[in-house]
């Protein structure tokens, strides 16, 4: 039972992995193919990224920026909520809250049974994942359409996305083909594995349900509380589509996706696609405030365990994530492993941190472990969320909890409390981290600190940066 | 809906949000020290490169000329009949066979080209903003047809993205455009147009 006002873990919704990280990751790291495809994207991405970052003369103080708005943001959130809802209410729109992914999913139900609709268009949103909306909408009678292609692919494939912003980044193009061969009514049976032919057989697909659509819904990248203006960000086209045509358009928004003011937006219109696409901007991005060119609009505010995240004040400014995805690209772990490993929506250095905090870290407790602490994710962060120090507290959370539930130490609390105490002494820490550094002149083979060796043993892992983030904030003068 | 449970619900997330927050974070303000409105001046040739760069393809005119130049970019294009928005400049509309709003999707969608104006355009990023303004339409306008063509005049283009949203209204449907639609979820190779017009001509004016 809960009582009100106490911060509440997520029950339900794809956060919790069915097997642990080590498991899964075992699996993946035995898929070839999937490691080609991810090393390929992840190394294209991340070249990109430096690419159009190094074009910004005032690129660090736009990330810090960034951070401080969302701080701002989350020091006050009951207020900026609370001015979100007037704005959207006084501009026609209608705001519904939610506690849990169930509660969000039975408002969006009666939402589109209210439209009289029995299928909809989706645009590509974390949220909707989250609280697993189209295995509710199917429940209910309803057929979800992704719009996005690459999770077209993933859906047709019956699959489950990789990556938060390329979601299909484990298949490559011949299986995309076979994909939609198999599953696409009324595709061209001549279609050729060329990249331009299968986004026009997407293209074709999906024009006539965008035209036919009674109801959209989406997610949102930002929200402006004084405004209440809300913002998707995308490439294709299908977000303008779902957010144009339909008469109903329902958004569920994460209740951390604020900014206080139109003006925070300037920052993050030039960080996000940055550190997204790897782009200067994306195609399309579309604002609009409450009920727009006569569509109906609903907002769905939803908790799902981010009010527990907030409470946490060395674990809160996790949601300062704005989900760009750059600190999956840049992770030695995820380009092994790939996104199924993690067993959340969340995937990544991020998801290693989110989806225990949503979740608790009893129903995650490997994640915090799926990661080498080397602070590349922390670096490219556009909002500056120092990931490997909140890895460390969250394994140290794990670790008492075991030690709760099992009064005598078992052998992997064992190994994990050991790991933790050396995380949790700063210089035992960096002199770790300073020997694997200077491990690389040494060793052509490397491995991942424990637990992790376990199934990195066999790999090679890129070299560690030649100079750790510790070391550098000790060359700079900065105290511990 | 269940008027008594949403209430319930909005009370007890404030009322967790209020308690999460009872160390009472006071977060340092923020620093605006990055290029602020107005701190760079615009360049039109950077946007000329950041259009091109992104794959719209951009024509130049001086102010006496849109009208002819608009109908050379047509033909060269074959278009035969385009949308034009209420409020387009009548002394730069070119001799073509124009459809005027209000237009339904279904007509968009067999006319299949459209002409518009825009609020501003951002020139380092290459982007084109739509505020719904004179001349520009319903969002749906520039989105169905495959093809669209826009009017930007030089005096239009800011230099950076906080100098645009100075300018801005929020409260206006905002779209915006920054090249083609295009997408890259196969093996993460660029494909211009996916459900957006897959051709975006800009003809910059002055
Ligand atoms: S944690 Fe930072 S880098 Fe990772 S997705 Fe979130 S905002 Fe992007």
């Amino acid at each position: 039972m809960t009582f009100l006002g106490i911060p509440t873990a997520s029950s339900t919704g794809h956060l919790r992995a069915p097997r642990t990280f080590p498991e899964a990751a075992h699996d993946a790291l035995g898929n070839a193919q999937l490691r080609r495809n991810l090393g390929d994207a992840t190394a294209t991405i991340r070249a990109k990224r430096a690419g159009v970052v190094a074009e910004l003369p005032d690129w660090e103080q736009l990330r810090a920026a960034g951070a401080a708005i969302k701080d701002e943001t989350l020091a006050h959130l009951d207020e900026y909520l609370i001015q979100l809802e007037e704005q959207v209410t006084e501009r026609g729109g209608v705001v519904h809250w939610a506690r849990d992914a169930d509660e969000a999913n039975r408002t969006v139900v009666e939402l589109v049974r209210a439209a009289g609709a029995d299928e909809v268009v989706k645009v590509k949103s974390m949220a909707t994942q989250e609280i697993a909306l189209n295995e509710a909408l199917a429940d209910a009678g309803i057929t979800a359409l992704e719009t996005d292609l690459a999770e077209l692919i993933v859906q047709l494939g019956h699959d489950a996305p990789s990556h938060i912003l390329v979601p299909a980044i484990h298949r490559n193009r011949s299986e995309i083909r076979e994909i939609f061969l198999r599953e696409m009514a009324g595709v061209d049976p001549a279609l050729t594995d060329d990249p331009r032919a299968l986004a026009e057989a997407a293209r074709t697909y999906l024009r006539r349900k965008f035209l036919s659509a009674q109801v959209a819904i989406s997610g949102a990248n930002f929200a402006v509380a004084e405004a209440g203006t809300l913002c998707v960000f995308e490439s294709e086209g299908n977000g303008r589509m779902c957010l144009t045509l339909p008469r109903t358009l329902i958004t569920v928004m994460g209740i951390e996706k604020l900014v206080p003011t139109w003006r925070d937006l300037e920052v993050f219109l030039q960080t996000l696609p940055r550190s997204s696409t790897g782009e200067r901007m994306n195609p399309y991005t579309s604002m609009w405030t409450g009920a727009t060119e006569g569509q109906q609009f609903h907002l769905v505010l939803l908790d799902n365990g981010r009010t527990a995240t907030l409470a946490d004040p060395h674990g809160r400014s996790a949601l300062r994530c704005i989900r760009c995805s750059a600190c999956l690209n840049v992770c030695p772990v995820y380009e092994r492993t790939g996104g199924h490993a993690y067993g959340s929506v969340y995937p990544g250095p991020i998801g290693a941190v989110l989806s225990p905090q949503l979740t608790g870290v009893e129903h995650n407790p490997t994640l915090p472990f799926a990661s080498s602490l080397c602070g590349a994710c922390f670096d490219a962060c556009p909002v500056a969320i120092d990931i490997p120090s909140m890895l460390i507290h969250l394994r140290a959370q794990v670790v008492d909890a075991k030690r709760e539930a099992h009064h005598t130490p078992t052998p992997e609390a064992a190994i994990m409390a050991a790991a933790a105490w050396t995380m949790n002494r700063p210089r035992w820490w960096a002199r770790g981290l300073r020997a694997a550094r200077l491990s690389r002149f040494v060793r052509r083979r490397r491995a991942l600190p424990p637990p992790l060796s376990a199934w990195t043993a066999s790999r090679d892992l890129p070299d560690p940066p030649r100079e750790t983030l510790r070391d550098w904030w000790q060359r700079e003068g900065g105290v511990q | 809906m269940n008027e008594g449970a949403a209430t319930s619900a909005r009370e007890e997330i404030l009322s967790r949000i209020r308690t999460a927050l009872g160390d009472r974070p006071s977060p340092a303000p923020v620093a605006r020290d990055y290029r602020v409105a107005g701190s760079v001046p615009a360049d039109v040739e950077q946007f000329v490169d950041r259009l091109v760069d992104y794959r719209a393809t951009v024509h130049r005119c001086g102010s006496d000329e849109p009208a002819l130049r608009l109908k050379e970019i047509l033909d060269a294009r074959g278009v035969p009949r385009l949308v034009v928005p209420d409020g387009f400049p009548p002394a730069w509309l070119p001799a073509a066979s124009l459809v005027t709003e209000p237009v339904s999707t279904e007509t968009l969608d067999e006319v299949g080209a459209v002409l518009t104006t825009c609020a501003l355009a951002v020139a380092e990023t290459g982007t084109i903003v739509l505020d719904a303004g004179p001349g520009q339409g319903p969002r749906a306008l520039t989105l169905v047809p495959d093809y669209h063509l826009c009017v930007v005049r030089a005096d239009q283009v800011r230099a950076i993205v906080p100098d645009a949203v100075a300018e801005l209204d929020p409260r206006a449907p905002l779209t915006w455009i920054s090249g083609p639609s295009a997408t890259s979820d196969i093996e993460l190779r660029r494909v211009e147009g996916v459900h957006g017009p897959r051709t975006l001509d800009v003809l910059i004016v002055g």
